[in-house]
């Protein structure tokens, strides 16, 4: 039995996963660029909801409604003046750019909020769980976030899928050549594609500072990550990155099982072993997003 | 009418000098073909015109405006619509994705999805499928459908009957007479030289960058256009040119 | 009837590599590692130690350099070989290895070591490499610091050397310091002398026409990326010896990702000098911000934006555009005599 609760508090921390992979996946397809302060952002959003609620107090929950605009607002003038620019400099530039962003956020909020872990405290919620059978528990928090990350998930599919931007995005990341010669106006596109990233990975942050504690790196580590489930799901498809993440999570709770110190690495493996023996992910759909 | 005016262009081919000060107008509802072999200059005069590339020299205008440094979306939003060589289709995406990215832009006009389905009946059957998995002659039809989602005034194509069979070849060009027919300028870049003449108005033919001959198709003779083409006579009486 | 102007074939052409300049530099050089050599002698203890703290970062300038200024992979996972150069040291002398003969054996085992890290790596393209190659840096982290005759996460200390007087260690890592630069640095120069290095260049600008006139692509950049490891290894095994302790987290740290390309970029990517003036720079900032705490990174990462965007090509590819005054004759010229 032991087991079963293993998947299945896998299966809930795998949705988390893959909300902070969805964004990673969105712009690396639209516009080829791998964001490596993208972990940093959520972690980002997680300061801005402790100082929200340091200053106007309530439940964190709330702040979900002033933390996700913002992340997207700045996802949008991010593109624009940064990574529009780094993407003119070739293959290497967008990835020294958000290399050097993230060395910047992690020592910034290291010099502001000090290097101690934070977590956001939302009460009753964090420690009431629902009883599955007697011997699984689930943790409330856990499958609220769970359900969450499944409706993130569809609702980007469907935004992608049946909205003029979608078909935008979609095309943009299939030909960008063709999507400028269509009238797509490939600037607008790319940071619709980052003000989404950053909205996602907002609502990712969150929720893992709600789960558990974090610190200013904890970045690093979110964004590994979020591209462990990418590659393990498959590249170029959002159903891929949820499966991807489910399977992280699963690896990592069961590896923590058989030792507590060995969740992350077992993790690792699964990532090395996907990347090894199956590299078109566990689910190569052609399709979504492209490529 | 002048609908597009490139005046003194010059333009690379990255450090290839592809273009040398070309001066060319486009008459309001024409069908202009542009002629030349491979390397003539041809495929970087439509990018000239649809925006990918701008001239070192020169300008151009469109419908008295300049746009010389417009970029490329924002031409088709003023209705310029290029069909790429090789119709970079969206092949991840299905059949009517593609046909609907093009009207992006939102201009009005004539077409719409019901009318690119009419145009090209064996397109409308294939609505659903990815377009990666069309037939050659499909995708071109998808791709000159794409373009004409944008209601374009001029639509530009290029190489349009490249390695189609002769079949399907006269059924396309058979629709360009319908798509001018909607009040659509036309200019047909072709190595395929019968067919661009068969539907054009009005012809030029590029040799190493510059215009070597131009006039209507009916006033040039085959020997004309194949000494513009290839640079020197290729008749049955000049064998031993080389 | 071609109006193409030919080059007559029977002109007279010669190639050359380097300069007059670039013997200079080349002598200028030698002459300078001559005169470190002869260093500890001269200053004080503090003096010979933050020399052996420059060289470690020069040689981690080097090894980045390599791999992602001439192979074109960004990786930001060298620090699995640094960290694995360091505890190959401590597991060696364990084994009974006195340090000094171990620095050479785990140099060498880091170049193995990358050879299956290169075939699953390689799998990944571009951005995905480099955090691909950042995971492959935690798996290393995460499996060495559960090996409890290692230290475990707690880490270890070298206690090899203790017999020593602080001074006679000190010097003895300096000179191997100071050697495992000129080496690293020679290795880079040699390399990119010889058809390799041709190759690499050619795969660095285009791969697909690399392929295409014949260069075997995915094995030159296989042998980049394990001479870079073997090099970035040999930094690691210098640290060990220098603060004769390790401890994963530190001696895996991503800050060596940070700082190498911190010093490349500023110095010039790509360039085989860009690295040493890099590695100056870099070693003036952080003794002069040594005060500032996090503020230092903070500016670190804000150079390294500043740098990619307006300065592509850093310090040295700024100065020299076309390689003409190259201080190292690494180049080929083609001279034609039109007379």
């Amino acid at each position: 039995m032991i087991w079963v609760n293993a998947v299945i508090q896998g299966l809930l921390l795998g949705g988390l996963y893959a909300i902070f992979a969805c964004g990673l996946s969105l712009m690396f397809g639209v516009m080829r660029l791998v964001n490596l302060a993208h972990g940093d952002m959520g972690v980002l959003a997680a300061y801005f909801s402790i100082i929200l609620i340091e200053h106007l107090g309530g439940n964190p929950l709330w702040t979900f409604a002033a933390v996700i605009p913002v992340a997207a607002l700045v996802g949008y003038f991010l593109q624009r003046l940064l990574f529009d620019r780094a993407l003119d400099g070739g293959e290497l530039s967008p990835l020294l750019v958000t290399f050097g962003l993230s060395i910047i956020i992690e020592n910034l909020l290291q010099q502001t909020f000090g290097a101690n872990d934070q977590s956001l405290n939302i009460g009753a919620l964090s420690y009431q769980s629902w009883k599955v059978t007697t011997d699984v528990y689930v943790g409330r928090l856990n499958v609220i976030i769970f359900v969450i990350a499944v409706i993130v998930i569809i609702g980007l599919q469907l935004f992608l899928s049946k909205t003029r931007t979608g078909l935008a995005l979609r095309a943009t990341a299939d030909n960008r050549r063709a999507a400028s010669l269509s009238g797509i106006n490939p600037k607008r596109t790319r940071s619709i594609a980052t003000a989404i990233a950053l909205a996602t990975v907002a609502i990712g942050g969150l929720f893992l500072a709600m789960r558990t504690s974090f610190a200013p790196t904890s970045g690093s580590s979110d964004l590994l990550f979020a591209f462990e489930a990418v590659i393990i799901g498959g590249l170029g498809s959002l159903w891929g990155t949820l499966i991807g993440g489910f399977a992280l999570g699963v690896a990592q709770t069961i590896g923590s099982q058989i030792n507590p110190a060995d969740g992350i690495l077992i993790g690792d493996l699964v990532f090395l072993a996907v990347l090894a023996f199956r590299p078109q992910g566990l689910l190569s759909l052609r399709s979504v997003i492209a490529r | 009418m002048t609908l597009l005016q490139l005046e003194g262009v010059t333009g690379y081919y990255g450090h290839l000098q592809a273009l040398q000060e070309l001066n060319l107008s486009v008459n309001r509802g024409e069908i202009l073909a542009v002629l030349g072999a491979n390397g003539a200059g041809k495929s970087t005069l439509l990018s000239l015109i649809s925006g990918e590339l701008h001239p070192r020299e020169g300008r151009v205008f469109y419908q008295d405006k300049d746009i010389t440094q417009l970029a490329p979306h924002l031409r088709v939003r003023e209705g310029i619509a290029l069909v790429p060589e090789g119709r970079h289709l969206f092949g991840t995406l299905s059949v009517e994705d593609n046909l609907r990215s093009g009207a992006s832009t939102r201009r009005r006009g004539t077409w719409s999805l019901d009318a690119v389905y009419e145009l090209f009946p064996f397109v409308a059957a294939r609505r659903k499928h990815r377009a990666a998995v069309l037939s050659g002659g499909e995708q071109q039809a998808v791709a000159i459908g794409r373009a004409l989602m944008s209601n374009p005034s001029l639509l530009l194509l290029d190489e349009v009957s490249l390695g189609l069979a002769p079949v399907i070849i006269r059924d396309l060009y058979a629709a360009l007479g319908r798509i001018t027919a909607e009040g659509t300028t036309l200019l047909v870049v072709e190595q395929n030289i019968t067919e661009a003449l068969s539907v054009a108005n009005y012809a030029i033919c590029l040799l190493e960058g510059r215009v070597v001959l131009e006039g209507k198709p009916e006033s040039l003779s085959q020997r004309e256009i194949s000494q513009a083409y290839f640079g020197h006579d290729l008749g049955p009486s000049s064998k031993a040119a080389s | 009837m071609s109006e193409l102007t030919r080059t007559p074939l029977d002109e007279t052409a010669t190639v050359t590599r380097g300069t007059r300049g670039s013997r200079v530099g080349l002598g200028t050089g030698i002459a300078v590692a001559v005169i470190l050599a002869f260093a500890p002698a001269v200053t004080g203890e503090a003096t010979t130690n933050d020399l052996t703290q420059f060289f470690i970062l020069l040689i981690m300038a080097v090894g980045w350099n390599l791999v992602a200024g001439y192979g074109g992979m960004i990786s930001i996972g060298q620090q699995a070989f640094i960290g694995f150069g360091s505890y190959a040291v401590l597991d060696l002398s364990l084994h009974g290895v006195l340090a000094w003969y171990a620095i050479p054996i785990a140099i060498a085992l880091s170049g193995l070591v990358s050879i299956p890290v290169s075939f699953l790596a390689f799998r990944l393209r571009g951005g995905y490499f480099a955090i691909g190659t950042w995971v492959i840096a935690q798996v290393f982290q995460l499996v060495i610091g559960q090996q409890s005759n290692l230290g475990g996460g707690a880490g270890a200390s070298l206690n090899d050397l203790n017999n020593l007087s602080p001074i006679t260690r000190d010097n003895i890592t300096y000179w191997f310091a100071l050697a495992l630069s000129v080496l690293a640095l020679s290795v880079t120069g040699l390399l990119l002398r010889s058809r390799i290095g041709m190759a690499l260049v050619a795969v660095r600008d285009d791969e697909h026409s690399a392929a295409a006139t014949g260069v075997n692509v995915v094995r030159t950049k296989r042998l980049i990326f394990i001479l870079s490891a073997a090099i970035c290894g040999g930094a690691g095994t210098l640290l060990i010896i220098s603060n004769l302790e390790v401890q994963p987290n530190s001696s895996f740290s991503i800050q060596y990702s940070a700082f190498m390309i911190f010093m490349v970029l500023v110095g010039g990517i790509g360039s085989f000098e860009g690295p040493i003036i890099g590695a100056v720079i870099f070693f003036i900032l952080e003794q002069s911000l040594d005060n500032y705490g996090v503020w230092y990174l903070v500016i670190l990462g804000a150079f390294a934006i500043i740098v990619t965007l307006w300065l592509p090509r850093g310090i040295w590819g700024t100065l020299d555009p076309q390689h003409r005054r190259s201080v190292v004759p690494l180049r080929h010229q083609l001279h034609v005599d039109t007379e």
